[in-house]
């Protein structure tokens, strides 16, 4: 625990990355209108929380989640908000939402959670909106609008005539690799919503869209995937400033897509291997993403951590609190039009595990 | 002479008719031993995602999909963790029993030769890299 992230750290993390990712003061007002302040938020994600049986869950991943919400408490100044980016249970028992809800208690400041499939195809989601709401929702703050998506739908007769119990499509959902799972969709009536709700917004307000599924395709046979991304996608491009940042994938991703910046975030539970590292399959990986280092399984809590993320930059700027890797920050590269990442986008600077498998 | 080679020729066919020779193999033949790689290979698969093999229903798959990243053509490889040369099934088992919370397969376990079966097949058509980490 001897790389606490303290804003002192964050600033020199801003300033050694500034030529790409600081913007003068008057383009951040102007793009801002002038009225807002600069913030930070927290995001922590996919924490998987097993129950063995009983009292008793699975140590190595409850593990990630405590020590992610124990740093992220010593962050000064605080975060004005926590969103937490699905995936707290690993099969959707109460148990696990529990146990996992429990860590989350002790945050420091307002929590947002996002839901994920292996919080949800047990029973729907029913148990999680006791905990956390609404399963799609939007709020502002400080001038920016920000919308919590439930991207991990799928079809009607996948998720209703399919499967003799919910307990079986449950655990058909949370095999990554299931050829007998279903991709990922934000669907219609979600999509309705969405337009209605973005329908009110000046298109110079910043927007910030949070989903647990990426809403892009990258790799079908993983989910790597929302079905319908293309539609939504489409419901954001009027604006100025699109952000969208996903979980899911357990490992560091972005993309530009004309104008919506994609920036993903990690595991507290385990990395996964990115899609090329599969030799039979087809991925399509955005081509700008300089791959995490290769994961030593030998470290426990290597290539897994959570993020500070900032709109400092009128963009996204994520800095990736890695426990036994320097940290990364992808930011905002205002001139290229598209997020890099500050230290390793150059092919000269990128070390040997980023491109070892 | 000639006779007696005719003859010898015969009786060699006529054995060669109902034994097979030792290079000699058929296609039925070769259906059946991939038959057999595949069963295991299936096996393989199913203990993969089964959380069956360690303690804590952790399954491979969580970490490995279609068991990638475990890149079984570079084995056998120095492991600077263990601090010297391990074979695939030594890195098997430390998963079992690490993140699984399990106790280790002997080698020639059938269970760890479904395993190698599996990890190998999803990695097929990769080139042998050994000694690579």
């Amino acid at each position: 625990m001897s790389e606490f992230v303290t804003r002192r750290s964050v600033l020199a993390g801003a300033g050694a990355g500034a030529a790409l990712t600081t913007l003068p003061i008057s383009m951040v007002t102007l793009a801002f209108g002038g009225e807002r302040e600069d913030f930070t938020f927290t995001y922590i994600s996919d924490a998987h929380i097993q129950q063995i049986k009983g009292a008793s869950f699975v140590r190595n991943w409850d593990q990630g989640l405590k020590r992610a919400v124990a740093e992220a408490n010593l962050v000064r100044p605080e975060s004005d908000f926590v969103i937490f980016g699905g995936d707290l249970a690993q099969l959707g028992k109460r148990e696990e939402l529990d146990h996992g809800a429990e860590m989350l208690s002790k945050l420091k400041g307002r929590l947002h959670a996002v839901m994920g499939e292996h919080d949800y195809y047990l029973d729907l989601g029913d148990y999680w909106s006791k905990l956390y709401g609404p399963h799609y929702y939007s709020f502002d703050h400080k001038g920016v609008h920000f919308v919590v998506l439930n991207s991990i739908l799928t079809s009607e007769q996948w998720t209703f005539h399919r499967w003799p119990t919910a307990e079986q499509r449950m655990l058909e959902m949370a095999g990554l690799d299931n050829p007998n799972g279903s991709p990922f969709m934000v669907g219609d009536k979600q999509r309705k919503w969405l337009a209605n709700d973005l329908a009110k917004l000046d298109k110079k307000t910043p927007l910030v869209v949070f989903s647990h599924s990426p809403l892009q395709k990258i790799y079908k046979g993983w989910n790597f995937w929302t079905d319908d991304a293309e539609e939504v996608q489409a419901l954001l491009a009027p604006f100025d400033s699109v952000n969208v940042i996903y979980g899911h994938v357990h490992q560091i991703q972005y993309n530009q897509i004309g104008n919506i910046s994609f920036n993903s975030v990690m595991a507290t539970a385990w990395p996964w291997p990115y899609p090329q590292s599969y030799a039979q399959a087809e991925s399509h990986l955005p081509v700008l993403t300089i791959p995490m280092n290769r994961a030593d399984p030998f470290f426990e809590r290597d290539a897994t951590g959570w993020q500070l993320i900032d709109m400092g930059s009128g963009r996204v700027t994520a800095r990736y609190q890695l426990w036994d890797n320097d940290q990364r920050t992808v930011a905002f590269d205002h001139k290229a039009g598209h997020p890099v990442d500050v230290a390793y986008q150059e092919p000269t600077q990128r070390r040997l595990p980023q491109n070892q498998y | 002479m000639l006779r007696s080679t005719l003859l010898l020729a015969l009786g060699l066919a006529t054995i060669g008719a109902t034994a097979t020779r030792a290079d000699e193999f058929t296609k039925t033949d070769i259906e059946r031993y991939q038959k057999e790689f595949d069963l295991v290979a299936a096996k393989g698969r199913e203990l993969w995602t089964s959380g069956a093999l360690g303690t804590n229903g952790v399954a491979c798959a969580q970490c490995h999909p279609n068991a990638a990243n475990t890149h079984p053509e570079t084995y056998p490889k120095f492991q600077k963790q263990l601090g010297k040369v391990a074979q695939l099934f030594e890195m098997v088992n430390w998963c079992i029993r690490n993140p699984l919370q399990g106790a280790n397969l002997a080698p020639d376990d059938p269970r760890m030769t479904a395993l190698v079966s599996y990890i190998t097949f999803e990695r097929r058509g990769v080139k042998l890299a050994p000694g690579q980490h």
